[in-house]
Order: structure tokens, then C-alpha cells, then sequence
């Protein structure tokens, strides 16, 4: 991936990080089969701080934020996230799950539901929220994401960044207080990464905390507070974008930022 | 610059397609006659076509409809001067006219033929609410979950009071659930939600409709299973075997994907024992095995008996066809689902299964039409439907000797329930296209 240059300047008025711990991962441990994916993983995120996640691929790095919200299982360790510790307890997962918003590479929309009907499942059933303010949430959401006229088509009659802008308000409407992203512009075309990451900035400036999963060093280097490098299920490197990439400090990071952002 | 620089100033605008690819005359070169091979296959097929048809026809058109027996057949049709070197050529449908009754409706007695007729009225107003979300108001659905109820009172009659202490076992059912799910839990309330109106039916459901019809008679004259027959028979037996096996095949094929050991080889070995089973074979059981396991004296209705089996056959396969749904859905739909909070169940009805049936529907279908035809086969335990009726009336010497009128009847009423079955699928299939329209 390049590094894309965004032609835009970035708000950070709103760009506080509090003290809040938001999620406070330690000791944690994953094991595919005997395949051991994360190793002793500890990362503490304070609520507003934007953190992107990069590595080469099989680095565990999407393993880690899928454990955030337990689409995948950790066997060891401690992963709380709001105050709620994950466990095996149903609620205690459904709870921070309407909490943690999620992104996807592959949008996840549901195929069988317009756009509009997308957005309100979450809330009508999770929340309870009545039929009509869901709705009315949905189209703020659908305004923010600058397509509100697709509200009443089907996903699948959508562009690329345009679903994944759906994704992302879908995610909003449960008013998370967390988001989580997938590699959310993996699967896209160049000319539509920018629509979307113009989206993922403006969560940022608005105080968001997130966690990305991204090779858009572009984005890592001017909206993240702080940017992890793993490997091989480790974390390897941490530090603050300018440090770390004018500054790397282990072999393998060098390796990594020069192969990415080498040509 | 070079001479390989081209700018295109102006987009050229839409134009008609050539005149030989529209039009009828553009169809047929392409449907019928592209290419030499494929123009000796047209025309070898319509003279297949024709000849079958220029014998055929005669025979369907043929002035016997109220012949009285075979033998007046034969001699309306010598005097009609259709008589081939084989003797007279041509159908005799008086046999149709004479017993037609009887085809549909087997004995039940004729003065109270309103009561099938009117139920198989209702049954397309039930429908509707269903089939056709688009065109009916939603708020006939309420019809639709009393219609078994109305349905099976009609049918059968007897004190108004059995059907409504039946349905009163579903209200039970559902006050438990919702009393136990916030005091004991949803597992707990699932298993007592199951249980109690079992125990219901089965221990208090007699004497109390009873006792209700003692003081207060309201009833229908009853008509025993022995006289049902002809297609009310199939069409009890399909339609509710196709409307029962369909939620019984979902929750086969979700226990069947559970992780729950227990609930997942139950339904394994369920699904396996009945597929690997005949059809013939578990009638067989309803028909004579079932009633040595029964207390003494029990009655149990033989009409009933049949539509568990049938309907458990069909829950198998269905669970099957379905299952193949669930696997198709890509598991980021799991995940889309799970990230948003909602829960198991929550998933399952508003994300997976609208998918995965829509997937399956081809499939769900032919279950459906198969189900159908197999209840012919009821007429190898001596249950009257239209097969079975068609024998006996042979056994009446007026009609010894027909068969192709009789079967040709029957084919002709199977082949429009299973045909319509068929064309429904595919308006659904369309109507849920969500894709590039």
C-alpha cells in the first residue's frame, strides 16, 4: 500500500484522550488449534485514543481485535473492555458487543435488507429503541456518511466504499462507545478508499476511540495517536506515529516500513 | 506528440439494436434456427410433437361423457364411428363424470361436502398472509394460526370445545415460557414451555373439553377417518405435513449445527434414522406396529398416525435442504450479526434464516412437491386416496377394465398442485432478488 496522502486537515480539538481506561488487555494468550496466535498480548487503550495496528499478514492483528469483541475465543488472560470482563457469559458478550462497534473488510451487510432496514435492526431489537426513532437515527447516520438517497436500495446495489460507509453507520446507530476496524479498505477499489477513510476521520475528530487494523499508513501517520506493529502474535513495537515511522526502533519494523512504504 | 495520441471530444450517443436481432424474427433465428444442426433439431422436434399429439388428442376428444359403464363407451363410440383396428378408439369419461365425487371427496358422507369445501377455502385465505406478504394485510395472519384448529373442526367435527382446549394448550405453552424465561431462564423455560402442554393434551385436554361439552353442546356432526378419502385425504395429509415439516426442518437443521453434544446427535441421529428409513416402512409402523405400543383400548386416529410420519419423513429431508442454506451463507454474516449484539436467536430469525430459506427455496420446494405425491402411498395401507379409489372403482364391474382415464384424472389434479407449487417458488425467487435489478 501507498502512503496516501490525504488532501484534507485534520480537526484535533476533540482529539483528547482522557485517562478513562476503555480496554485493558493482559497476559492474554490464543491458541488456533496448537497453533499458538497471540502471545501474551498487553495493551491498555484510554478512551479517545486512535490506534492503528499493522504488520504483515498472519501477524495476528485482526485475531487481536476480533478477541475485543469475542468473535474469536481467548483461552488465556484477561481482556476487559468498559469495565466488563470477557467471559463465557452470554450477556456479559451481548452487552459489550452492542457496545463495541465492528467494521468489516467484507462490509458483513445484510443482503436481504435495505440499507435502511440494516441500520435499525441492531436498534429496534438490541436497544429497543422505538421503531421511529431508529429510523430517525439511521438517516443522521446515512446523512453523515453523505448517502442518504440509498437508503431504501439493497447493499448489493452499492458500491464498494459506499457499503462500507453503510458498515460504519450501521455500527454508529448502537451509539458505540469503541470502534474496531477490520481492514476496512482492503477490499476496495483506490477511488474509494479515500471516501471511506474520509469517514473513519471524521469519527476521529469527534473524539471516537478506535482501534484499526489498516495498511493505510497515510491515515496511521496523521490521525493516530499511536501506532502498533505485531508480528508473529506478538506486539514488537509501539510508539507514536512520527517516532515510529521516522524512528523505527526494532529490525523488523524497518523491514516492514520499507517494504510498504519503499516504492 | 505521436500517432497513437487519440482524444475523444464528444461520447456517441445510443443506437437501435439491427432489425435481425428483435422481433419474432430475430427470436426464432436465435431460439430455433441458429445454425444447420440446430434448425433439423426444430424441425424433427415438431414432428415428434405432432404426431404425438395427432394421437393423442382423438383420444381425449371423444363423445363418451355420459357414457354409463365401459361397455356403452364402446358403443357410443362404435356409433360415433371411432373404431380403430384394436377395437374403439377413444376415452371413455363417463367413469369421470360418474365418480368424480368420489375422487375428491372418498365417502364422506355428500350432504356434508360443504364442510371440506369450505375449508379448502380457507385454506387459501390462510394462505395468503403467508404466500403472498406483498398483496394481503398482515393482520390476517391471526386467521392463519387459528386455521388448523377451524380446519380439523370442520373436517372431522365433534364438540367445538376439542379444537379450542387444543389451541388452549399453545396459550399454556407460550404463559409458561413467558412466565419461566424471566424467573427461571430461557433454557429452563424452553424445556417447561415444551413439557406442560404436553402433559395437558395428553392427561387433561379430554376430560375438560368434555366436561365443557356437557354444559355447553356445540358441536358438528362427526365424520370418521375411515370415510375420508380421494384428494381431501392427500391434500389434508400434504398440506400438513408441507406446513409442519418446514419449522421442524429448521430447528433439525439448527440443532443439528448446535454445540451442544446432546441436542446435535439427537438430531444427527434423527435425521439420519428417517432418511435411511422407506416411507412405506414408517407407514407401515403408524398403520399397525404403533398401536402394540400403545396402552389398550387407546384410539388413536389412524389419519393422525399417518400425518406424524409423513410429516417427520419430510422434517428430515428438510432439515437437510436447509442445512445446505446455512452452510452457503458466508460466515461474515454470523459475525455481521454477533458484532451488532444481537443474539442467538435474534441472528437466527432476522439475519441467517431469511437468507438461508431464500437460498434453499429451490430445494424446500421439490420437499414439498415430493411430500405431496408420496401421499399416495398411503394407499398401500389401505387408506382411500385418490390411487387407492381408483381401484375400487374398477372393483365395480360397470368400470372393470379402466385405467388410463382414471390415472390420467388423477395425474392431471396432481400435476396442477405440484405445477403451481413450482411456478410460486420461482415468484418468490424473483421477488427476493436483492442484487443489480
Amino acid at each position: 500500500m501507498s502512503d496516501l496522502a490525504l488532501d484534507r486537515d485534520i480537526d484535533r480539538s476533540k482529539m483528547q484522550v482522557s485517562d478513562e481506561v476503555a480496554i485493558e488487555i493482559t497476559n492474554m494468550n490464543k491458541w488456533y488449534g496448537t497453533f499458538h496466535v497471540l502471545r501474551d498480548i498487553n495493551l491498555t487503550v484510554n478512551r479517545g485514543e486512535r490506534i492503528v495496528i499493522a504488520g504483515p499478514s498472519g501477524s495476528g492483528k485482526s485475531t487481536l481485535i476480533r478477541c475485543i469483541n469475542r468473535l474469536e475465543e481467548h483461552q488465556q488472560g484477561k481482556i476487559v473492555v468498559d469495565g466488563t470482563e470477557l467471559t463465557s457469559d452470554l450477556k456479559n458478550i451481548d452487552k459489550i458487543r452492542s457496545e463495541v462497534g465492528m467494521c468489516f473488510q467484507h462490509f458483513n451487510l445484510f443482503p436481504h435488507l435495505t440499507i435502511l432496514e440494516n441500520l435499525t435492526l441492531a436498534p429496534i431489537w438490541v436497544r429497543k429503541t422505538p421503531k421511529k426513532e431508529a429510523i430517525e437515527t439511521a438517516m443522521y447516520f446515512l446523512e453523515k456518511v453523505k448517502i442518504p438517497e440509498q437508503a431504501d436500495k439493497y447493499p448489493g446495489m452499492l458500491s464498494g466504499g459506499q457499503q462500507q460507509r453503510v458498515a460504519i453507520a450501521r455500527s454508529l446507530c448502537m451509539k458505540p462507545r469503541i470502534m474496531l476496524f477490520d481492514e476496512p479498505t482492503s477490499a476496495l477499489d483506490p477511488e474509494m478508499i479515500k471516501e471511506v477513510l474520509d469517514t473513519m476521520i471524521e469519527l476521529a475528530e469527534e473524539g471516537m476511540t478506535m482501534l484499526c487494523v489498516t495498511h493505510e499508513m497515510g491515515f496511521a501517520r496523521q490521525v493516530a495517536n499511536r501506532v502498533i506493529f505485531m508480528d508473529q502474535g506478538q506486539i514488537v513495537e509501539q510508539n507514536e506515529p512520527e517516532e515510529f515511522f521516522n524512528n523505527p526502533k526494532s529490525e523488523r519494523t524497518k523491514l516492514f516500513l520499507s517494504q510498504i512504504l519503499g516504492h | 506528440m505521436s500517432d497513437i495520441a487519440f482524444v475523444r471530444t464528444e461520447i456517441l450517443p445510443q443506437k437501435a439494436p439491427p432489425v435481425a436481432a428483435t422481433g419474432f424474427i430475430g427470436w426464432a433465428r436465435e431460439n430455433l434456427f441458429s445454425g444447420w444442426f440446430n434448425s433439423i433439431l426444430t424441425v424433427l422436434s415438431l414432428a415428434v410433437i405432432f404426431s404425438v399429439l395427432s394421437s393423442i388428442l382423438p383420444w381425449v376428444f371423444s363423445p363418451t361423457w355420459n357414457g354409463t359403464s365401459l361397455a356403452n363407451c364402446r358403443e357410443i363410440l362404435t356409433a360415433a364411428g371411432s373404431v380403430g383396428e384394436h377395437g374403439t378408439t377413444g376415452a371413455c369419461w363417463g367413469v369421470i363424470r360418474e365418480r368424480w365425487l368420489q375422487l375428491m371427496f372418498g365417502f364422506y358422507p355428500s350432504e356434508l361436502y360443504w364442510r371440506p369445501i369450505l375449508t379448502f377455502v380457507m385454506l387459501f385465505v390462510a394462505l395468503g398472509p403467508i404466500l403472498f406478504t406483498d398483496f394481503v394485510p398482515s393482520k390476517l395472519i391471526w386467521f392463519s394460526g387459528l386455521f388448523p384448529f377451524i380446519a380439523a373442526w370442520l373436517l372431522w367435527g365433534g364438540s367445538i370445545w376439542n379444537p379450542l382446549v387444543a389451541l388452549a394448550g399453545f396459550a399454556i405453552g407460550f404463559g409458561v415460557f413467558r412466565y419461566a424465561s424471566t424467573a427461571l431462564g430461557a433454557l429452563a423455560a424452553i424445556i417447561l414451555a415444551a413439557l406442560v402442554p404436553i402433559l395437558w393434551w395428553v392427561f387433561l385436554a379430554g376430560p375438560v373439553a368434555s366436561g365443557l361439552s356437557s354444559v355447553i353442546p356445540l358441536e358438528l356432526e362427526t365424520v370418521q377417518s375411515r370415510n375420508f378419502g380421494g384428494f381431501m385425504l392427500s391434500i389434508t395429509i400434504g398440506v400438513t405435513a408441507i406446513i409442519c415439516s418446514l419449522p421442524l426442518g429448521i430447528i433439525l437443521a439448527l440443532g443439528r449445527q448446535s454445540d451442544l453434544l446432546i441436542v446435535k446427535s439427537l438430531c444427527v441421529g434423527f435425521i439420519e434414522f428417517i432418511r435411511g428409513v422407506p416411507l412405506i416402512t414408517l407407514l407401515f409402523v403408524a398403520s399397525t406396529l404403533l398401536n402394540i405400543f400403545m396402552p389398550p383400548g387407546t384410539n388413536f386416529d389412524i389419519i393422525l398416525r399417518v400425518l406424524i410420519m409423513v410429516t417427520l419423513f419430510a422434517a428430515a429431508y428438510m432439515a437437510e435442504v436447509i442445512r445446505g442454506g446455512l452452510a452457503a451463507l458466508p460466515k461474515g454474516q454470523y459475525e455481521g450479526a454477533d458484532s451488532l449484539g444481537l443474539d442467538y436467536w435474534q441472528a437466527q430469525r432476522l439475519v441467517i434464516m431469511p437468507q438461508a430459506l431464500k437460498i434453499s427455496i429451490p430445494g424446500i420446494v421439490s420437499t414439498f412437491i415430493g411430500v405431496f405425491k408420496d401421499t399416495t402411498l398411503v394407499s398401500i395401507i389401505a387408506l382411500l386416496d385418490p390411487l387407492g379409489l381408483s381401484n375400487a372403482i374398477r372393483a365395480d364391474a360397470n368400470w372393470n377394465g379402466i385405467v388410463w382415464e382414471l390415472y390420467g384424472f388423477i395425474a392431471l389434479l396432481f400435476f396442477v398442485f405440484c405445477f403451481s407449487m413450482s411456478r410460486y417458488s420461482m415468484y418468490l425467487e424473483r421477488k427476493l432478488t436483492t442484487d443489480h435489478h
